[in-house]
């Protein structure tokens, strides 16, 4: 059997209702725009601030996300492993949020030793123990590396192979090289590598400073590396958390729980210090501009009401019961509701753009937020068509059919 | 003419009143209706007249269902609708009742169609069988031409014929006409009356309650309220106020 008066037939008599007067409609979900906007724009802005204000403690901590190769037990009791691809950087570079990014490995150099100078000394006075690692050109900006003097190899270098080091501070001091206009050689065992520049000092990973550093593409010819140990990503601010959760996807989709990612907890401790006071005003103007919106609604549905007396009168001798009468003004009032919702979450979720546009931030919103938002607008309806609603099915249809 | 078509008359009657009384609570008590009996044939053109304040339109509502009698027995198309709930009152409405008003109550902003397809809304009817029937009843009254208007461009006995075809499009089995042409010029009125007549020969039960004589006697069966009375008039002679 077919339904009488279905969802269908009540949304479309709705919604003529309201749209019988447009500008009488938009007056009515004033109030629930204003509301929601607030409240949007003051929690979008409270997250977008704690993602900036982290800056001013750590911003380095707050921005790194490491990813390193792991192992995990599969289900038949064998260890599962995965290697990071070379591709690495260029697979997370294309995630919004994500400044620079690079690999670092270390370098296998087996009996090999560092030295300055191309002479063997039977004494071993002048070899040096110092470490070789290899990294990716990205590396040096992903870890916030500042080069000294000279330059730090580019994507070049990298991908022919090129026989050149850039030297870390300390390991340069041990090799005696403080200049590098003369071109300075250093020999790994007896091959010679071309210094370019010193690495004065990083952020993260400082053992680079102490190290001779390959590029990536040098290091696998030379001495087979296989993979790299870890992948270094710099997001930017307040970007760190999202990106510690989609990194691993990007990097190895076919199995991402086989990475292993490091990225700072949520600032979370922060957020709930600063500026609690002026998120608890805008809360409760926000909160006060609903209620007023509500209120607005309910007056206006009952004006409604009244007015389209002789309407209800109509419908009820054609046949309608008072529940479709009552759910008919609900209906009303909670499409209004819904409408003023979804303009507020709209207005809310750019002014926090507009405002972390202006002050050069990363605009941070809760995607739930402003979905939610339209939602409560329709439960402002909900509440504030009852009474109206319940109103209107009362009126009896001799006296609404009289009038006119 | 007589009061039974014997045409029609071998049916059960389509409206029977026993004994209806209608009071209002007061003080002072009002009986706006008393003692009423009143029976309507398939088929049947009847008019109610009587003066303003005669109990008309209290009758007219205890007809449609839009009000509860005191006391007496109602029954349509042999349903007893006293003991009704309110909600199978209203659903009872929608499905035997048309209803056409002197002050048309048209909703504004809608089209004529859907207008008329408005009386079919809470009926068990798809919304394509509902925008069908609207259109095929609106050119019965000869409105084809004015679908998609709306009825505040109309003339008013264009307006009336749309609350007909509102009324008519839910097929119903009475048609309650509650001073039809009260507020229409006599060109208007006479339109108006000439689709209730072209109603009647297609075999619709009509009820029209009205004040003026006139337009009782397009009818085929009169019956006279006074005081919440009800007197059959006997005379086929148009000539108003038979008072012998």
């Amino acid at each position: 059997m077919k339904f009488r008066f279905g969802l269908r037939d009540l949304m479309t008599e709705a919604l003529a209702g309201i749209a019988a007067r447009p500008s009488r409609l938009l007056l009515t979900t004033l109030g629930t725009v204003v509301g929601v906007a607030a409240l949007v724009s003051t929690v979008g802005l409270g997250q977008t601030a704690s993602g900036q204000i982290s800056e001013r403690f750590d911003q380095m901590a707050a921005t790194r996300v490491v990813v390193e190769p792991d192992e995990m037990e599969g289900r038949d009791g064998s260890i599962q492993a995965t290697r990071l691809p070379w591709d690495a950087p260029d697979r997370v570079g294309r995630l919004a949020g994500v400044a620079s990014a690079g690999i670092y490995a270390q370098v296998d150099i087996e009996r090999a030793r560092v030295r300055g100078l191309p002479i063997h000394d039977p004494r071993g006075t002048i070899d040096h123990d110092i470490p070789v690692v290899a990294a990716s050109a990205g590396l040096v900006d992903a870890v916030n590396g500042v080069i000294g003097t000279g330059r730090f190899f580019d994507r070049g270098h990298d991908e022919r192979g090129d026989d050149v080091v850039v030297l870390g501070r300390y390991a340069a001091e041990r090799l005696g090289i403080t200049r590098i206009e003369a071109m300075p050689t250093v020999f790994i065992g007896d091959r010679p590598y071309t210094v370019i520049g010193i690495l004065d000092r990083t952020s993260a990973r400082t053992d680079l400073l102490d190290a001779v550093i390959l590029p990536m593409g040098t290091a696998i010819t030379r001495y087979g590396l296989e993979a790299p140990d870890a992948l270094e990503v710099r997001t930017v601010l307040g970007a760190a958390q999202l990106i510690g959760q989609q990194a691993a996807l990007a990097i190895a989709p076919n199995n991402p729980s086989l990475l292993s990612v490091t990225a700072p907890p949520a600032p979370s401790s922060l957020r709930a210090d600063v500026s609690t006071d002026v998120n608890a005003v805008f809360l409760a103007l926000g909160g006060l501009a609903l209620l007023v919106g509500g209120l607005g609604i309910a007056n206006i549905t009952l004006l409604s009401v009244m007015e389209r007396v002789a309407e209800i009168g109509l419908r009820r001798s054609v046949g309608a019961t008072r529940r479709h009468i009552a759910g008919q003004f609900v209906a009303e009032s909670v499409m209004i509701g819904f409408l003023g919702g979804l303009i507020g979450a709209a207005i809310g979720v750019f002014v926090t753009i507009g405002v972390a546009v202006v002050q050069d931030w990363t605009p941070l919103l809760d995607e739930r937020l402003a979905a939610a938002a339209p939602l409560l607008g329709a439960l402002i309806g909900l509440v504030a068509g009852t009474y109206p609603a319940w109103r209107a099915s009362t009126i009896e249809p001799i006296t609404a059919l009289r009038s006119g | 003419m007589t009061t039974t078509d014997p045409d029609h008359g071998a049916s059960q009657p389509v409206v029977e009143m026993i004994g209806i009384q209608r009071s209002f609570p007061g003080p002072p008590e009002v009986e706006a209706v008393r003692d009423v009996n009143l029976r309507i044939m398939d088929g049947e053109y009847l008019s109610i007249v009587g003066p303003s304040g005669s109990g008309k339109s209290t009758l007219l509502h205890l007809l449609g269902l839009l009000d509860r009698p005191t006391a007496g027995t109602y029954r349509l198309d042999g349903v007893d609708v006293r003991s009704l709930s309110e909600r199978r009152r209203s659903m009872l409405r929608g499905e035997r009742i048309g209803f056409v008003f002197q002050a048309f109550h048209l909703l504004p902003y809608r089209t004529v169609l859907e207008n008329v397809a408005l009386s079919m809304l809470y009926r068990p009817i798809s919304r394509r069988d509902r925008i069908d029937r609207a259109r095929a009843t609106l050119e019965r009254v000869g409105l084809s031409h004015r679908l998609n208007f709306e009825p505040t461009t109309l003339s008013g006995g264009e307006r009336q014929r749309v609350a007909i075809a509102r009324a008519l499009a839910a097929q119903p089995t009475l048609l309650l006409a509650d001073e039809p042409t009260g507020n229409l010029d006599s060109g208007n009125a006479d339109t108006v009356l000439d689709v209730f007549d072209k109603l009647h020969a297609e075999g619709l039960t009509l009820a029209v309650i009205t004040h003026d004589v006139d337009v009782s006697y397009r009818a085929d069966r009169r019956v006279r309220i006074a005081d919440g009375t009800l007197t059959e008039q006997w005379d086929d002679v148009p000539t108003p106020e038979a008072a012998t």
